[in-house]
């Protein structure tokens, strides 16, 4: 028994990536033939060259068919994937195993959302799952609020402070998305526009909530030792590692709302499977799940950016923007790029692949990526009840 | 020799919220009036008011009760018995019957009458929501609130029932049709002439069947909706004191509002005294007890009096939204579904009596119930954890401004239970700008949404007051 992972069996080939945002003119379908058509160009191959598809969509689709129609794929295996805020990762993830087993020669991972055709805002309708009434009905930011006040009472944070941590976080993800043409949101905000904003839930205003966004991204994955055949410069999968927790820090009191311990056993499980000893200094930058700025503070913590009770000075020393020893969202974030459930596990991936190719913009590169090292990470779910993603890719085999 | 049968334990609920009558003249330039009335909050309906007093008689009570009658004016459904909730959230057992004594004021006291001549532990809960137009009299003088009795016999019996009369007569005084939330009244001095000449009849029989003259009851309570008779027939009865009759502060509660301030009553009373109820509502009904030595060492679970002390004021815009007389603008999110009726019926025990599960290998409580502990992995090992009186902390919480509810915004904490466990659960009658980490709850039962006309019935958390 063990997790051994796949280190170095599989590799990204290509990758493609819609812009990010509010498409009125364009649905899932339309989405998902970009983002594919993108991956398949770059590398000259065809729909009919990749062997099996992994869809990943949670709100747009329930079964493979949500991508062979708009495909036209004939005869293919399409495997329909879904885990909460994961899911595209997911896709990934699956998609890699069945490459490694040598089960296909050729596998293609595309994630799509399409959200804004809802009517409302935010993520809704996720699932209409009958039910008994007795579940609550919070919004996740609500649920995420919670983290910030237990963290400041936990480690002697105030109000203020925190508040200035958290605006230093979606200030940060701004700067990030406002240098990249497929984030939803461009601009720069200023930390006192973000700490003045309209308060939605608890302390937390709308610049410390992600975005709402369509979006689709995928991947062309096959066995490392064929890489070279379709690109000088793929990207090796070091790990993949997920977690389903037990939800048990709903109903054990001693859960305190300051970590999210599944995101730290996939970390942990992840630097196992990818040999990383200290993710600090041997990652060249992390793409991590920035649904809400307390999250974001906490993801450092739980996987190994900073020691616990120190990331809120980390983040106010700069220790993680684009410029500082640890990127983290040097592509904006969720804050940037909005939330399209299904693309941004692999939207992260895209990023980890044009920064360790050397093909991310001179305004956004990041400064270490002779580390060689990426790493992308999904939490789906709410404090105490998550689902948790951590991905690690390599430019070099080794 | 027979034993003593009478009232056990009695018990009133008084919803948190006050509204100021001076506001509504503010409001309109007419209507309102002095003092206050007590206002359901927009997620109490009778049938959870109901629960909330009963809880609270049975708590006061050493024994449980093996029958169950329900009345209110105001049911939340029809056709469908409301008792059963109440039945299911006070965790009776399956043999004990419930029923619903609807639609009619004058219900409450003949579920009294009719408990007291069975031969059950009966427990009577009467609740109601008194409505009627803006600037209405009614608006103004009524009130919403529940109240409970639990009837047998025994050494336990804190006031005996000594005697008792009823008339019954057929004329019209006040009338609702279904549907209509309006209450409407006939001349006033009609119905006055009609109670006085029904009292003075029952109240003498009544006086005779105790074999006592007036001057030797020391208390009597008077009340009906019909304000002026009211007053008229409690100063012809002869009795020295008068009880207060709540409706500064609380208002009239209608159907249950005889029971409540017979358990006020009854938290000041004295031993061996004697206390008349007189209740003057399409007839005129009325009881005396006397109490016992047993009185002396009954304690309530919760005074009337604590609750008419702790309360909070409601603004009349936001009592005229609760009451569906001003619609407000919803939040821009879906409204919730309608509850599944076969996942409802396999989570009864949680959903309506707050149960959770006891892991006996480890001692690890889980809420909602599961059958695999959560610490030690013990499967099927589990044994019932009551939770609706356990009190608990507030370990964290926040306010959600963009979440669907009834009444926004939704203050929600994670609660810190003293047995150990824990829930992330809504919280109810709360001013959240005084919320802090560590502040004491009590659970309460609550109605948290209506969809397809079916009222989604669970427990929330409120501040412990007083």
């Amino acid at each position: 028994m063990g997790s051994h992972g796949i280190k170095d069996r599989v590799a990204i080939i290509s990758m493609g990536c819609t812009p990010f945002g509010e498409h009125w003119n364009k649905g899932a379908d339309d989405l998902m033939i970009e983002s594919t058509n993108e991956a398949f160009a770059n590398v000259g191959l065809t729909k009919d060259d990749v062997d099996a598809y992994w869809l990943g969509t949670a709100m747009s689709g329930m079964s493979g068919l949500t991508l062979s129609r708009p495909l036209q794929l004939v005869g293919k295996p399409v495997t329909h994937v879904i885990n909460h805020c994961a899911t595209g990762s997911e896709a990934l993830r699956n998609a890699a195993y069945a490459v490694a087993s040598g089960a296909y020669d050729l596998a293609m991972a595309v994630g799509v959302e399409k959200v804004k055709d809802s009517g409302y805002q935010g993520l809704v309708g996720a699932s209409h799952a009958p039910t008994d009434g007795t579940a609550r009905s919070l919004t996740a930011a609500a649920m995420f609020a919670m983290c910030a006040p237990a963290y400041g009472k936990r480690y002697g944070v105030s109000n203020e402070e925190m508040r200035a941590v958290l605006a230093h976080i979606a200030q940060k993800n701004h700067y990030n998305g406002a240098r990249n043409s497929r984030a939803q949101f461009r601009k720069e905000v200023s930390t006192e526009t973000i700490c003045n904003a309209p308060l939605m839930a608890g302390g937390l205003g709308v610049y410390d909530c992600s975005g709402v966004a369509d979006g689709s991204a995928s991947a062309i994955i096959c066995r490392a030792e064929d890489a070279q055949k379709y690109t000088d410069k793929p990207l090796y999968v070091k790990a993949l590692s997920f977690i389903a927790g037990s939800c048990s820090g709903n109903a054990d009191p001693n859960y305190d709302y300051t970590a999210f311990p599944e995101i730290a056993m996939a970390g942990a499980d992840a630097y196992k499977q990818a040999g990383i000893t200290n993710p600090r200094e041997q990652l060249a930058m992390a793409e991590v799940h920035d649904c809400f700025t307390p999250a974001e503070l906490l993801i450092m913590e739980d996987l190994g950016f900073a020691d616990r009770g120190d990331a809120w000075k980390q983040v106010m020393d700069g220790t993680f923007d684009l410029d500082g020893n640890l990127p983290i969202n040097p592509d904006g974030g969720l804050k940037s790029f909005g939330h399209p459930v299904g693309a941004s596990g692999l939207r992260m991936m895209f990023e980890a692949w044009l920064q360790l190719r050397g093909e991310a913009p001179a305004e956004r590169t990041i400064k270490h990526a002779d580390r060689g090292l990426a790493l992308t990470h999904n939490l789906g779910g709410y404090p105490g009840e998550m689902v948790s993603f951590v991905g690690i890719y390599g430019n070099e085999l080794g | 020799m027979s034993l003593p049968r009478g009232i056990l334990a009695a018990s009133g609920y008084v919803p948190y919220r006050r509204l100021q009558r001076s506001e509504i003249t503010k409001f309109f330039g007419t209507g309102g009036g002095k003092g206050t009335r007590a206002v359901a909050s927009y997620d109490e309906d009778t049938t959870t008011m109901g629960v909330e007093a009963a809880r609270l008689a049975l708590s006061s009570a050493s024994t449980t009760a093996d029958a169950l009658l329900f009345a209110t004016a105001d049911p939340a459904y029809l056709e469908k018995t409301n008792a059963t909730a109440i039945h299911s959230a006070l965790r009776l057992n399956s043999a004990t019957a419930a029923f619903d004594m609807g639609g009619a004021v004058r219900s409450g006291m003949g579920a009294l009458a009719y408990a007291l001549r069975s031969n059950h532990n009966a427990l009577v809960v009467t609740s109601d929501r008194r409505s009627g137009l803006p600037t209405g009299a009614d608006e103004a003088a009524c009130g919403d609130g529940a109240a409970a009795i639990l009837v047998g016999e025994g050494d336990a019996v804190i006031a005996e029932l000594i005697g008792s009369a009823t008339r019954t007569e057929e004329f019209i005084d006040r009338w609702r049709t279904p549907g209509d939330s309006r209450p409407r009244q006939w001349e006033e001095r009609f119905g006055e002439v009609q109670y006085l000449a029904l009292s003075s009849v029952a109240w003498n029989e009544a006086l005779k069947s105790a074999d006592l003259s007036a001057d030797q009851v020391d208390v009597a309570i008077v009340t009906g909706p019909h304000t002026r008779a009211v007053k008229a027939v409690a100063g012809k009865l002869g009795v020295a004191k008068i009880a207060e009759d709540l409706t500064a502060t609380v208002g009239q509660t209608g159907t249950a509002h005889a029971a409540l301030l017979l358990a006020h009553a009854l938290e000041t009373a004295e031993p061996n005294q004697v206390i008349a109820l007189v209740q003057i509502c399409d007839g005129c009904d009325i009881m005396l007890f006397r109490t016992t030595a047993t009185l002396s060492s009954y304690r309530p679970a919760r005074t009337v009096a604590a609750q008419i002390e702790h309360t909070a004021d409601l603004a009349y815009g936001k009592y005229l939204s609760w009451r569906d007389v001003v619609k407000l603008e919803p939040p821009r999110r879906p409204e919730p579904g309608r509850i599944s009726a076969s996942i409802s019926a396999r989570t009864q025990e949680y959903k309506y009596a707050f149960v959770g599960s006891k892991d006996a290998s480890s001692g690890a409580a889980h809420l909602p119930p599961q059958r695999i502990s959560r610490d030690g992995g013990a499967i099927d090992e589990m044994s019932p954890l009551p939770m609706s009186d356990i009190g608990g902390s507030i370990a964290t919480f926040t306010i959600d401004r963009i979440a669907y509810s009834p009444s926004p915004p939704i203050a929600f904490a994670v609660v810190d239970f003293d047995n150990g466990a824990r829930l992330p659960v809504e919280l109810c009658d709360v001013d959240t700008d005084g919320l802090q980490m560590g502040d004491r709850i009590e659970m309460t039962f609550r109605k948290l949404f209506t969809a397809d006309g079916i009222h989604n019935y669970f427990w929330k958390a409120r501040p412990l007051r007083g």
